[in-house]
């Protein structure tokens, strides 16, 4: 050992020609490059890493994998910064930093380790008993003080300042993980000519065999691997993704993966990704993820210092670093003796071995003539508060205290099944390796080496390769088992040491799910109480409920349920592991949909030049469309909105409906189609008119309205409301092809192929016989209100023209090709410019519609009736349509329903806004007293005050009622009066200029 | 996972929607309010059978060809049994 610290001078698969810099809690410390933050600390003497979730005990690296639920850190700083990263899986990199979590002001002096004395307070269930009274108590008291105490690190808080990616990959066989399982799949597979996908979670591949002293076909195994993976590399059938989890599966041999493509270096370079979401579809797939070694629980079983046997092989052979300068080690494993192995080959003399079994066991005879063994025996208790000092080894004779600052422990493996069973498969107890192995797993997915239970070497090698062969077999590719590299034969025996609880265990401190700060006396806590079954101990305890989901918890957890109830552990029941695996970054996720990628964006033909006028945009659904038209004189955007109104009530305007969504009805059949489709009589609208429309949903709501444009006997343009344009489209083919397939129609949506401006106001006629080519003449009497044409304009541009209103004024709206929009607007402007025309952008049009009374999204939200809008008279009952026989249902047509109405403040500068509540004046507002709500409100330059449309309790009947518009968020309440929803011009004059 | 479309062969499940059980609409009635012709709609519109196996679906090729399908699915295992255009009953009429 060098200097201070625990790195061995020779040995390990680290560079010791580069040096790396690195913080942790603020001190600077080295590594090497290919060390692990966790190696690294562990090389220079940290040994508490962190302060547990709730008794904030210190607690130091259990493990070196991803099953790690101690050593977590937040990682990185500023907007980089993310909490709860596993110090054993992230590769050091020079001017990483990192901190410790859950510890204050201090990690050595901790205020809050204090909540170790509370520990009775703090057993299972400890927040369903204490916190229940008074209820008031939770936000302001409990709440904060909880979140305080138990929080894990913290998030940034600020934007992820780096980007993801996601991509598709294809394979015939897709292996998890490059252990010697998974590496002799591939060499297998790829040999045979199938498409291969090898995914590790690793920065290289190699798995347990980079942790190993063993000797495969006479060279050290790390050498075997390089030899492996120059072949598997060589093979362009071969792709190889390691810093890869694969996270999660689905059907149809689906896989979803993450690779770190950027996390082992100190920031992505430029156009790099920071992790890539890979979507992997497989015809097969091998899982050789390997295994988990179980800790052991005894009395204070959690002391820095007390970690995975082999963990201490993977820091001593890959990192070459020792994790004490004298370990005892505690194993029930014949495994936990090749740790002993290698350390004594590493020139660190064990403490003491310690194995519950009574015989030492075969082939380990050299270990046990070099080092102080105490069989039959078992470690009972454990000192050194912030690091391990000495262990107390109870054997037949006696109790004896032995000087360790370090103790490897080996219970047993549990094979890393957790994909296979994200179906729902549930595993099978083994009786031969005491734990539980995949069962019913996902079709095309097959386990290998420890994944599959088995544990020795040799064996290992030959389960990779033979599910590599039954998968060529499925695939129809023909080889043969390779020959399987010769390795040493070695046992691989192991007896399951349960705790065995009892009420004795009241205030021992034997901890089964670190992460969580499970002891076993919640477990008899639960038990007791009654919560026996394992779903119901997971969730009363939290056992296996953290970030690492139980790997190194869950069996001991069940282990001393089933010794409580008497019955086998299989009997007990075993969790399921959801997806993800491990946890995944949403970014990734998300990839690049977000911000402006976050979905399509839709510009209208008239955008360019909207953006030219300066006009904000507004999001309708995929759509930007412009809201208003500002110019300087205008002192704010109302009074924006405001000046467009009373431009168009008074001369003429123009804006952009574009957005409108527009379907094309073409058939012999195409009237008896929207008599079907909708509740009105299309049948009834005459060629070169137009008419409004309903449709309702079966169940008899309202799901949307419009204008329909007849242009010929089979042939009518449907304009349907801009958010609702792709459902309603949807359920138009849905009848179509459904409902009534023998009709000869043809459905086409044409939204996008036509710019569509509507010209407003009284001057509108002129301006629009300013446009059409001769000889259409704009009159009242030639093109009155409801006409619709195909016309050309401006010199021979096909056109469509109907004579439509939603302002109330007189008006027009044209359609020409989207490519001509652009030219079309200019030209308006131009045409427009001596009547005083404006544009106007959508706000203003909401104004004129709700001075109109004219329903929208507000209104037509799926819970309204065509009776509570007021529409009955446009519903033909003589017919069958879509929601006919359901809309007549009494509980839809009671006059109780809320109804459409307007609400006018009786003080026209008191502001009435959307989604405020009607109550009666004089009546406590409340659930019961609640007469409806405000479903659009504005400010009316035509009225000259705020005006609103609501849907209240028998609507139209309380016309002239003074009721109250309740809006405690907001502004309060204000006295108003209950109106028509019609504010302007009720009988439609204006129309008719 | 993919879906065979009868027109665009075998695509991403991405590109389609589903709309629940394929139930017939109840076929005309002659008195639209009468209780029987309510009691009809009722169970088509609100009454959904949910098996654990073979169940009848429409499936709308949104991203696709826009056709409507009749799928028949397991929802056991989440396989596609069968794929096929609503109007191929009506050819073959």
């Amino acid at each position: 050992m060098s200097g201070g610290g625990f790195r061995l001078k020779v040995g390990g698969l680290i560079d010791r020609t580069r040096r790396v810099e690195f913080k942790f809690d603020g001190e600077t410390y080295q590594g090497y490059a290919g060390d692990s933050l966790a190696s690294a600390l562990l090389a220079n003497g940290i040994r508490v890493v962190g302060r547990s979730f709730k008794y904030h005990r210190p607690r130091g690296v259990l493990s070196a994998g991803s099953e790690e639920p101690n050593a977590l850190v937040e990682l990185r700083t500023g907007n980089r910064r993310e909490p709860n990263v596993k110090a054993t899986t992230v590769e050091l990199y020079p001017g990483l930093q990192a901190s410790s979590q859950n510890r204050w002001p201090s990690l050595a002096f901790d205020v809050q380790a204090l909540n170790g004395l509370l520990k009775p307070v703090f057993a299972a269930g400890f927040y369903y008993k204490t916190f229940m009274w008074p209820a008031s108590f939770w936000e302001k008291v409990y709440e904060p003080v909880i979140r305080r105490a138990a929080g894990l690190g913290r998030a940034s808080g600020s934007d992820d300042p780096d980007h993801y990616e996601r991509n598709n990959a294809h394979c015939d066989l897709l292996i998890i993980g490059a252990g010697p399982a998974g590496l002799m799949a591939a060499l297998l597979a790829g040999r045979a000519g199938a498409k291969v996908i090898l995914a590790d979670s690793d920065c290289q591949v190699g798995g347990q065999l980079l942790s190993t002293t063993e000797i495969i076909d006479g060279k050290p195994a790390a050498q075997w691997v390089d030899s492996v993976l120059l072949e598997l590399a060589a093979m362009s059938n071969v792709r190889i993704l390691t810093r890869t989890n694969v996270v999660s599966a689905y059907d149809d041999g689906v896989y979803a993966a993450v690779e770190r493509v950027a996390d082992h270096l100190p920031e992505p370079p430029p156009y790099v990704p920071r992790q890539r979401f890979w979507r992997i579809v497989c015809r097969r797939a091998i899982l050789a993820a390997g295994a988990t070694e179980r800790p052991i629980a005894f009395p204070n079983n959690d002391r820095p210092g007390i970690m995975l046997s082999t963990a201490v092989r993977t820091y001593l052979n890959r990192f070459g670093v020792a994790v004490g300068r004298r370990p005892a080690i505690y194993t029930a494993t014949d495994d936990g003796w090749q740790t002993a192995r290698d350390l004594i080959k590493a020139g660190i003399l064990p403490a003491m071995i310690i194995d519950p079994r009574p015989k030492a066991p075969i082939g380990f005879e050299d270990v046990a003539a070099s080092a102080p063994v105490s069989l039959g025996s078992r470690v009972v208790d454990t000192k050194g508060r912030m690091g391990l000092t000495t262990i107390a080894v109870k054997s037949a004779k006696d109790t004896r205290v032995v000087f360790a600052d370090a103790l490897a422990v080996s219970g047993g493996f549990n094979p890393a099944i957790q994909l296979a069973s994200h179906f729902g498969g549930r595993p099978k107890w083994s009786h031969t390796i005491h734990s539980f192995l995949a069962a019913n797993t996902i079709a095309g997915l097959e386990c290998a080496g420890a994944a599959a239970g088995v544990y020795c070497l040799a064996e290992v090698l030959r389960s990779g390769a033979e599910s590599a062969l039954a998968a060529m077999e499925a695939l129809g590719l023909s080889t043969k088992l390779t020959e399987i590299p010769f390795v040493r034969r070695t046992v691989c025996e192991s007896k399951p040491v349960w705790w065995q609880a009892s009420e004795a265990d009241h205030g021992a401190k034997v901890f089964i799910d670190f992460q969580h700060d499970v002891t076993a006396s919640d477990i008899v806590l639960a038990h007791r109480e009654g919560y026996r079954s394992v779903e119901h101990l997971k969730r009363y305890t939290t056992l296996g409920m953290a970030t690492d989901q139980g790997r190194t918890s869950n069996l001991d957890g069940l282990a001393i349920m089933a010794s409580l109830t008497g019955r086998t552990i299989p009997e007990t029941g075993v969790t399921l592991s959801r997806p993800p695996t491990v946890p995944v970054a949403l970014g990734a996720v998300a990839g690049s949909h977000k911000g402006d990628a976050f979905r399509p964006v839709r510009e209208t033909p008239i955008h360019a030049y909207a953006l030219s006028r300066g006009a904000p945009f507004v999001d309708v659904g995929q759509w930007k469309r412009p809201q208003y038209f500002p110019i300087s004189e205008d002192a704010d955007l109302k009074a924006t909105a405001a000046r467009e109104v009373k431009t168009v009530r008074s001369q003429v305007g123009v804006t952009d409906v574009s957005t409108l969504g527009k379907v094309e009805v073409e058939g012999p059949d195409a009237a008896n189609f929207l008599d079907r489709v909708c509740a009105i009589k299309a049948s009834s609208i005459k060629v070169g008119r137009c008419g409004y429309f309903a449709m309702l949903r079966e169940d008899g709501f309202l799901k949307d309205d419009g204008m329909m444009a007849r242009f010929t006997e089979d042939r009518y343009l449907v304009y349907v409301s801009t958010a609702h344009a792709a459902a309603v489209y949807r359920h138009m083919q849905f009848c179509r092809q459904i409902l009534w397939p023998e009709l000869d129609v043809n459905l086409v949506a044409v939204t996008d192929g036509w710019a569509q401006l509507a010209i407003a106001g009284p001057q509108s006629p002129r301006v629009v016989q300013e446009l059409v080519d001769p000889p259409v003449i704009i009159s009242r009497e030639k093109f009155p209100p409801l006409t619709a044409a195909e016309i050309t304009v401006c010199n021979g541009v096909t056109a469509r023209l109907c004579a439509l209103s939603f302002s109330g004024e007189r008006s027009f709206e044209l359609a020409v090709p989207a490519g001509f929009g652009e030219a079309l607007v200019r030209r308006v402007m131009e045409i427009g410019a001596p009547y005083g025309i404006v544009t106007y952008g959508s706000e203003a049009m909401g104004v004129m519609r709700i001075e109109k009374g004219h329903p929208a999204g507000g209104e037509i939200n799926g819970q309204t009736t065509a009776f509570d809008l007021g529409m009955m008279r446009a519903l033909a009952k003589d017919k069958d349509h879509v929601g006919r026989v359901l809309s007549m249902r009494p509980a839809l047509v009671d006059p109780k329903r809320a109804r459409l109405v307007g609400v006018k403040p009786r003080d026209p500068n008191n502001r009435i806004h959307g989604g405020a509540h009607i109550v009666l004046p004089d009546v406590k507002p409340s659930a019961d007293s609640d007469l409806g709500w405000v479903s659009s409100a504005c400010y009316s330059p035509t009225l000259s005050s705020w005006i609103g449309l609501a849907l209240v309790s028998g609507g139209p009947e309380r016309v002239g009622e003074t009721v109250v518009v309740h809006d405690p968020l907001r502004g309060g309440d204000v006295q108003a009066e209950i109106v028509p929803a019609c504010f302007v011009d009720p009988k439609s004059e204006r129309t008719r200029v | 996972m993919l879906i065979k479309c009868p027109y665009c062969g075998p695509r991403d499940l991405a590109e389609f929607s589903v709309a629940g059980e394929a139930k017939e609409r109840p076929k005309f009635v002659a008195d639209f309010d009468s209780p029987q012709a309510q009691t009809l709609f009722v169970d088509a519109v609100y009454f959904r059978d949910n098996p654990a196996g073979l169940h009848k679906e429409h499936w709308f090729h949104a991203a696709g060809c826009q056709a409507w399908l009749v799928v028949t699915r397991d929802t056991q295992t989440h396989a596609f049994v069968n794929v096929e255009l609503t109007r191929d009953e009506e050819r073959l009429s």
